[in-house]
């Protein structure tokens, strides 16, 4: 898994690539945590590149979800969520929990 | 039904294989034909099973092995797991939580429902000598 990180007026871009699994969970929550430790709250999550994402994935993202949504301080959206995956989360009953943006621009003008 | 593949690789039971395990995987899936989507699936059915060996089979054991074994024909692709640690019991996993609102979502449970979404038949067992086998079926139809 990699990523990358922009920062906007309004949000921070992070986007990653690969797989998001047991190994590689804990390097996301460590990326998110960082975010949030700035006192940033909006981020957008730009999925495209990423080829797998596992349930120790899918808890890194409710649980970020959770810290930014507390005392209505930001939120967590997600762009370019590839099918595989979206259909993994509908499964997970995650789909009502994000707000999904087919591309990148719409997502950070969300904020 | 005979076999038209079968292959066995034993990975070291640690995160640092579920990569390696999944290329096996997917190997295995393309060769027997399956779509994207059902690919996908096997992919995930093994990766959360293998999460949960090393996990808690594992857990606090010194690390061995997993072996994967892959068997396709007419009908199905087979994946077998074999683990030496501590049994496990499904019905000690929680029910996933699908639908609380965010604030009281509970994220436990969700592998091993994936694991049954993604699947057509799923065992579990305990041979005599201590060995685990997880098996796993998906129909190729």
């Amino acid at each position: 898994m990699d990523y990358t990180l922009e920062e906007f007026k309004h949000c921070d871009l992070l986007s990653v690539s690969g797989r998001i699994d047991s190994q590689t969970a804990p390097e996301l929550a460590e990326a998110l945590d960082d975010i949030l430790d700035q006192g940033r709250y909006n981020i957008v999550l730009d999925l495209n590149d990423v080829l797998f994402i596992s349930s120790a994935g899918l808890r890194v993202l409710i649980n970020t979800q959770k810290q930014c949504k507390r005392l209505n301080r930001g939120e967590v959206v997600l762009a370019r969520v590839p099918e595989r995956i979206y259909e993994a989360m509908d499964l997970a009953g995650f789909i009502p929990l994000f707000e999904i943006f087919d591309d990148k621009v719409h997502a950070v003008g969300y904020f | 039904m005979s076999d038209k593949i079968k292959k066995t690789v034993t990975f070291p039971a640690t995160y640092e294989s579920l990569a390696a395990i999944s290329k096996f995987v997917i190997a295995a899936a393309e060769a027997a034909g399956l779509s994207d989507k059902a690919t996908y699936g096997l992919q995930l059915a093994v990766d959360e099973a293998c999460s949960n060996i090393i996990e808690y089979a594992y857990e606090d054991l010194e690390a061995q092995g997993i072996t994967c074994t892959c068997r396709v024909n007419d009908r199905s692709i087979t994946i077998t797991l074999r683990d030496e640690g501590r049994p496990f019991n499904p019905k000690d996993a929680p029910e996933p939580d699908l639908c609380s609102p965010l604030e009281e979502r509970q994220v436990g449970g969700l592998g091993l429902y994936f694991i049954h979404q993604m699947m057509d038949e799923v065992r579990f067992s305990c041979e005599s000598d201590g060995t685990n086998v997880l098996t796993l079926v998906k129909h190729r139809s």
